[in-house]
């Protein structure tokens, strides 16, 4: 098929309609232009300021004008977490900036800025030292040009509040900025090597303050990916192919589609990168008719792997897989990592089955991307969370070298994991190139849950043994999912273990826990099946989303098991000794954090305490993302179960948290507020399944997230710590779903291992009792 | 033709009568507040007034606001200064902020009916609005403070 099959439309692509507005109509007309090149968040229509008379920039991260103005360069997306503000007031507080002229810009994809991504809960912990040590830069630069230029000896003065002072003397940063006689540059290694405030003299970090982009977030000014808009542009929507994967189109019919006003023509993509197999794209003059005609464009296909594919199927895969004794991958936990002869001498041995069903990212703005060129430069305006893994692809789609493609940030309305993979760039790419102007496409609703990178359906397999005192001797964690790194990043960013297998970190991260559980194996299988059949996605918590689900359900198991209270049980097993003691920079202190949190939370809640019929506390507890960066978090959950219709009601989550130093107390706690309340959805109200190579569900009408009717009493609570800041996006939403789980089962005896946790399958628990 | 005033402005198209008056006020109009969420009037992120009622915009035709007054995000207060958007800015509502046009649009509409809401009725009006971020307990607190703010005045 050549690369630009299409049909012309019927209608002049310009043919501009009557649209009259009455005059005094303040930015209103017929293809007003929006692109930006940043943004800077705080301000309404996002463009950020000029710099005023000549720049100070120490280094790449931020720079001050004539005027004071401290600009900090943002390289992550914003998509909620008031990441600007938080890494902003990292660097200002080193620089003794005044916080009332500092000024945050979300960039472009320059490489300059190395490796751009925003997941993982990484951002405050990955930027701290950089900012933190750009700061430092920035203050030691100005206080010998401020000595110099005042005359006096730079020992002598101080910075605070964006002045450089000596005695009695003072000079703003302006005007030393405005002087133009700063010239110190550090190199990355003097950069390294400066010294970082005592926690004692911060004044910004850890104190209250208002996320820079809110303002504009309740005026309607905020600028989203889906609000960027060229004069000239045509809108597209794709028409999905019938699977994710391998799909080639036969024939297309668009004589029902000419019938509509707007309609310009269709594009059948041929897509080098291979990362939208089969798409067809509908061109029209107006969104609406983009919608309209696609609904009624006929394709025919053939198509790719799993065009039949069941969730059924999948999970019947993933069991057979867990069951097996090989295959997979046995993590590197501890030195010996010779097969324990399970239950060979033990006294009593627990397995249980878990399982997690497919989940939509379902961010609120649907997936959109506007494309063009510009002087032999592709240029893509949207919101995205991994410039760095999208660009190559982008580059091999046009079949252009990665300089002559460009990512231009916007807000995100909602990224969650889904705007990690930028899939979504390359058709708006690809239809710009064939028809050369730019190119509009919005995904509808139903099209953005099609085309999710949903979070893969689960099954895990757990083993424990018992000596005759109770004690643990060995515990096996076998989980089997959709492999999102393996599939979307490829195999350069899989983890390695000493033998050589690579394996998906974020897929199984959360099984190598912090207890002491005598001989651990933890084996992570990719499920092919998922792999093949779509393209499974990193959702908000990736991994430890079922990990944890199933760990701390069996942990939970385990107690009853040992006739041990779970709390007790949790808190025996987190004694912080041998390879769960802990390390510095990121997990001093090790398992013991994780325990003080399992402790608070439980006082909190009042644990033990009695309560009425059919009501029980449940406890659950993590580690947050990753070993190596622990965010230590529990959780307990008071619900209440109905037995007569299975309803679940939770009326109360208490959390506790230990992010180590927190920046943004406020901006901390929404973070821990969304995403228990996301660990609450995924518990009980949302979930899909596939059918025939499809997701079920793709719109509100039966896809159904936690509305604000079912939201319990919140309890969250930090630790005072002075400690590593590690990630707070995620940790909260992985406690959630076991603590209702055990929850459940601390009310009625009946004991859930699938979520979401539906009524039909609590009334079947308490019947199988 | 169909006239209607948006914001108090006069405007007149031609557009067909069975265009969503969400993307006659996004594309055609270029006001951007209001936003595309589901696209079948489950999720409240297009919600506008119309005669003062909160309406799904992205399930409104054209031709059904023929002669009516539409206000939008933009236009729900000359400073966007109404008490919901001084609230939503107090308490640090928005997230991602998706949503949040909708949202303060919707709460705007019921504090007409329910000037000092309870919990039921916030429940019972608000949960049309979804928030993918999950700031539902910051809504319903700012919800109570603009009533307050409101109730308080003459």
């Amino acid at each position: 098929m050549s690369r630009l099959a299409s049909h012309a439309g019927t209608a002049s692509p310009f043919s501009r309609r009557s649209f009259l507005v009455a005059s005094g109509a303040a930015g209103v007309a017929f293809g007003f232009s929006r692109v930006l090149a940043a943004i800077d968040p705080s301000v309404p229509g996002s463009v950020p300021a000029a710099a005023t008379g000549p720049l100070f920039e120490p280094t790449i991260w931020f720079g001050i004008d004539a005027a004071g103005i401290v600009t900090v360069n943002i390289i992550r997306a914003e998509m909620g977490q008031h990441v600007g503000t938080a890494l902003a007031r990292i660097l200002a507080d080193e620089l003794e900036a005044d916080w009332d002229k500092v000024r945050i810009v979300h960039v472009d994809s320059d490489p300059k800025w190395g490796l751009m991504v925003t997941g993982g809960s990484w951002s405050v912990w990955q930027t701290f030292p950089v900012f933190s040590q750009a700061g430092a830069a920035g203050r030691i630069a100005l206080i010998e040009a401020g000595a110099k230029l005042m005359g006096a000896n730079p020992a002598n003065c101080t910075a605070k509040g964006g002045a450089v002072h000596a005695g009695g003397r003072s000079m703003s940063y302006g005007d030393i900025a405005k002087s133009g006689s700063v010239a110190r540059q550090f190199t990355p290694d003097e950069l390294k090597a400066l010294p970082i405030k005592p926690v004692k003299d911060r004044r910004l970090i850890g104190r209250e303050t208002h996320g820079l982009d809110i303002d504009a977030k309740t005026n309607g000014t905020a600028i989203y990916g889906i609000d960027a808009k060229l004069p000239g542009m045509v809108y597209a929507r794709p028409k999905l192919p019938p699977t994710r994967n391998g799909s080639k189109v036969v024939s297309v019919d668009d004589a029902a589609a000419k019938k509509v006003k707007g309609y310009l023509r269709y594009l059948v993509l041929d897509d080098p990168s291979d990362t939208v197999p089969g798409w067809v794209m509908v061109i029209a003059s107006s969104y609406y008719a983009a919608l309209k005609a696609t609904d009624l464009l006929e394709v025919t296909w053939t198509t790719g792997p799993g065009a039949d594919m069941t969730e059924a199927s999948l999970q019947d895969h993933a069991r057979a897989l867990v069951a097996k004794a090989d295959g997979g991958i046995q993590l590197d936990i501890a030195d010996d990592d010779s097969t324990p002869n399970f239950g060979a001498a033990a006294a009593s041995t627990i397995e249980q089955i878990y399982t997690t069903a497919t989940v939509l990212h379902f961010q609120l703005e649907p997936l959109n991307a506007l494309a063009f060129e510009k002087d032999g430069v592709f240029e893509i305006h949207t919101g995205n969370q991994w410039q760095s893994l999208i660009l190559p692809t982008l580059a091999k789609a046009l079949a252009v070298p990665e300089t002559k493609v460009v990512l231009r940030s916007y807000l995100l309305g909602g990224g969650f994991g889904r705007r990690l993979n930028g899939d979504y760039t390359i058709p708006a790419a690809l239809a710009t190139k064939a028809l050369g102007r730019p190119v509009k496409m919005i995904l509808t609703r139903e099209d953005d849950a099609r085309f999710d990178s949903v979070r893969s359906p689960s099954v895990q397999r757990l083993r424990m043994q018992f000596d005759g005192s109770g004690q643990i001797q060995t515990m096996e964690h076998h989980a089997c999912a959709g492999w999102p790194t393996q599939v979307i990043a490829g195999p350069t960013l899989l983890a390695k273990t000493k033998k050589g297998g690579q394996y998906d970190p974020f897929a199984i991260a959360g099984a190598d826990h912090w207890y002491d559980v005598g001989h651990q194996k933890v084996r992570a299988v990719a499920n092919d099946l998922a792999n093949a059949t779509f393209r499974p996605g990193w959702l908000r918590s990736v991994g430890p989303g079922w990990t944890n689900w199933a760990l701390e359900s069996f942990m939970d198991e385990a107690a009853h098991h040992t006739k041990t209270d779970p709390v007790a049980f949790r808190l025996k097993l987190l004694s912080g000794e041998g390879r769960n003691a802990g390390s510095a920079p990121n997990a001093v202190g090790g398992a013991l954090r994780q325990a003080e949190m399992v402790r608070q939370a439980a006082t909190k809640a009042g644990w033990g305490r009695p309560l009425p019929a059919d009501t029980g506390l449940g406890m659950a507890t993590s580690f947050g993302q990753e070993r190596d960066m622990p965010t230590w978090v529990a959780c307990v959950a008071q619900v209440h179960v109905d037995r007569a219709s299975g309803i679940v009601r939770v009326e109360k989550l208490t959390l506790t948290v230990d992010a180590g130093t927190i920046v943004d107390p406020d901006g901390a706690l929404a973070q821990v507020q969304g995403g228990a309340l996301w660990g609450l959805s995924m518990a009980l109200h949302e979930g899909t399944e596939f059918a025939a190579g499809q997701v079920k569900d793709t719109n509100l009408n039966t896809y159904t997230p936690l509305r604000i009717a079912d939201v319990p009493e919140l309890d969250i609570s930090f630790a005072d710590s002075a400690e590593v800041p590690v990630g707070l996006g995620e940790p909260a939403t992985t406690v959630v779903g076991p603590a209702i789980g055990n929850a459940i089962y601390a009310a009625t005896g009946a004991r859930l291992r699938h979520i979401p946790i539906t009524p039909a399958a609590v009334l079947a628990a308490l019947r199988a009792r | 033709m169909t006239s209607f005033t948006i914001n108090g402005r006069t405007v007149t198209t031609d557009l067909d009568d069975d265009t969503p008056l969400l993307w006659v006020i996004r594309d055609h109009i270029g006001l951007t507040g209001t936003k595309f969420g589901c696209g079948i009037g489950m999720c409240g992120a297009c919600t506008v007034h119309v005669g003062g009622r909160a309406t799904r915009s992205c399930i409104t035709p054209l031709a059904a606001v023929e002669g009516a007054a539409v206000t939008t995000i933009e236009g729900l207060d000359p400073a966007s200064n109404h008490p919901l958007q001084q609230a939503w800015r107090a308490l640090q509502v928005p997230q991602c902020g998706y949503c949040q046009s909708g949202q303060i649009m919707q709460a705007a509409a019921m504090l007409q009916d329910f000037p000092a809401p309870s919990d039921a009725e916030i429940d019972a009006v608000m949960t049309g609005s979804l928030c993918r971020c999950m700031t539902y307990v910051r809504i319903r607190a700012a919800i109570k403070q603009a009533a307050a703010e409101m109730g308080a005045k003459p």
